[in-house]
């Protein structure tokens, strides 16, 4: 559905070039969730800015339903903008205009007919829960309201696509949520393509269906969200996923523990994390285990399961005992001191 | 006051109609060159939708160069262009070219910024919802702008009042021409500050009236 092959972006200010995207490729198939996650600076926002050429890429070919924009004309490259809705991070609604004319002037600007838009109108806003605001001003609005605003602006253009720039960044936890769930409802019920990009590693994690990772301009890691999740490759994915699955425990009591024994990581997805692995263990083999800390992070696919434990016991048997629980696919990471 | 006013009325009552022709057809003319203009200067700035620096540097260099000229000084050194384009350097008609000269870059440089208030990111929506610039320009940047361009307009339109009475140096007619010539020359005081009055009355009421309607507009 959206394909970026060998994406480059660069910024040229007076003598200073910077590179915001490296040879980027990837691939969003029909239906899917696909979110890029980055720290700011990472290029994210200039990728996903690329897939609708709000930004041209200096390089490289965007191709949205198999179309390449970089090669349309104006007018052709306007009319395929029709198939791509985009909502942002501030919103960007018309402050002068009602609920009601923020959704219905841009169609009313591509001439769609009257009697259509209100119809439109009408129905996207109900779907966005807003029919009761219609005609009431932004500024009363609270954030997530405005933002469901300008989701209904971009559903009215009856999209294939919808891009999301940080579209919850702004918004409080609660709020972010029931972004979310309409996000999510979006796709499920309309059928609509969402590309995403965040820097909160909760919104990939509960909508998402694949994942990239950007650093310094480049996709250092792409996958299904439980594999990035379960099984991080990349030092910055490492950063993302343990971050968040570290459970904060002190360096001081890290290193202590480090002296008695080892300090293993285990995470397991869904079925696996009902099962008594660390029953097990102390049975089959001459090993204690305790437990640090854990935590299950519910996927949109599936819940994951993650433990902080610190295994004592002869290093032959602990090896074995690593061995064993590797065997019952639970993943085993050493965790540095 | 009864015998005051059998004595200048007249006089007054046409000035005050020499004023505000003078200010409307200027104003008018004022607009129609000011506001394309401000237009043009956001889009070919840097950045701008179509952005073209030689234009947007030369009428930017143009704009400053006449700012920089007092209005009363304006008005002299127009004199021989007034007088081949219009035939008359005396009269509204007279005044009318220098009064637009001063007040059209004015205008334009005030709704320049007017628009540059626009929210970037709202202008940007409309992009990716493949509108055309033309339709952007008109339905999204004008329209939020509405309210800061009109209280520009308000603060171009006192300042134009204002030029008018200097216009009575050149024989314009006027308010400031009659208290110039009357209150001034003349030594009749009492007019100068009957005149004096009505332009207070008349740019307070100006003013309130921009206010009223900016406010009107903007919904935030």
């Amino acid at each position: 559905m959206i394909e970026l092959k060998n994406v480059s972006k660069t910024f040229t200010t007076g003598k200073k070039k910077v590179e915001a995207l490296k040879d980027v490729s990837l691939k969003i198939n029909k239906g899917e969730i696909y979110g890029v996650i980055g720290f700011s600076g990472a290029g994210k926002s200039t990728l996903i800015r690329c897939a609708n050429l709000l930004e041209r890429p200096t390089e490289g070919e965007v191709f949205i339903d198999g179309i390449d924009l970089t090669k349309l004309k104006k007018w052709q490259l306007r009319k395929a903008r029709g198939k791509i809705g985009m909502i942002f991070q501030h919103f960007n609604l018309l402050s002068t205009a009602t609920v009601y004319e923020n959704v219905a002037r841009p169609l009313k600007l591509s001439k769609v007919p009257k009697h259509e838009i209100k119809e439109r109108v009408d129905k996207y806003l109900k779907i966005v829960g807003l029919d009761e605001k219609k005609n009431v001003y932004p500024a009363q609005l609270s954030g997530g309201q405005k933002q469901r605003v300008a989701i209904a602006r971009a559903l009215a253009q009856e999209p294939e696509v919808l891009l999301s720039d940080e579209a919850t960044s702004a918004l409080d936890p609660n709020t972010t949520s029931s972004i979310l769930e309409l996000l999510l409802r979006v796709n499920k019920e309309l059928g609509i393509t969402i590309f995403l990009i965040t820097h909160e590693l909760d919104v990939i994690q509960r909508i998402c269906d694949r994942v990239g990772v950007m650093h310094h301009g480049e996709l250092v890691e792409e996958g299904s969200v439980i594999d990035v999740f379960t099984k991080p490759q990349h030092p910055q994915t490492r950063k993302f996923v343990f971050d968040d699955a570290n459970f904060q425990v002190p360096d001081s009591v890290k290193k202590g523990l480090s002296a008695t024994g080892r300090l293993v990581s285990l995470t397991f997805i869904g079925e696996a994390s009902n099962e008594p692995f660390l029953a097990a263990i102390t049975k089959k083999f001459e090993v204690v285990p305790s437990i640090l800390a854990g935590g299950i992070d519910q996927l949109k696919a599936s819940s994951v399961g993650k433990l902080l434990i610190h295994l004592q016991g002869d290093p032959a048997e602990v090896e074995k005992a690593i061995s064993y629980l590797e065997s019952q696919q639970v993943t085993v990471e050493e965790v540095a001191s | 006051m009864i015998e005051f006013w059998t004595e200048w009325g007249t006089d007054i009552t046409e000035a005050f109609w020499q004023t505000l022709l003078m200010t409307g057809i200027s104003l008018a003319i004022s607009i129609v060159i000011g506001l394309p203009l401000g237009i043009l200067l956001v889009m070919t700035r840097k950045g701008g939708q179509a952005e073209n620096r030689v234009f947007y540097s030369i009428v930017n260099t143009i704009i400053n160069v006449i700012r920089s000229i007092p209005f009363i000084i304006l008005l002299f050194l127009l004199l021989p262009l007034t007088r081949a384009l219009v035939g008359t350097t005396i009269g509204v008609e007279g005044v009318i070219l220098p009064l637009v000269v001063y007040t059209a870059p004015y205008i334009a440089r005030l709704m320049e910024s007017a628009l540059l208030e626009v929210n970037k990111g709202v202008i940007e929506a409309y992009e990716s919802m493949g509108i055309s610039t033309t339709k952007i320009i008109w339905s999204v940047i004008i329209r939020e702008a509405r309210s800061t361009m009109i209280l520009g307009l308000t603060i171009a339109t006192i300042g134009l009042i204002g030029a008018t009475a200097m216009a009575g140096l050149v024989g314009a007619g006027g308010l400031g021409d009659l208290a110039y010539q009357y209150g001034h020359l003349r030594f009749e005081p009492v007019v100068m500050y009957v005149v004096i009055i009505i332009l207070i009355i008349l740019v307070q009421a100006m003013q309130t009236f921009g206010n009223v309607l900016a406010r009107r507009l903007r919904k935030d």
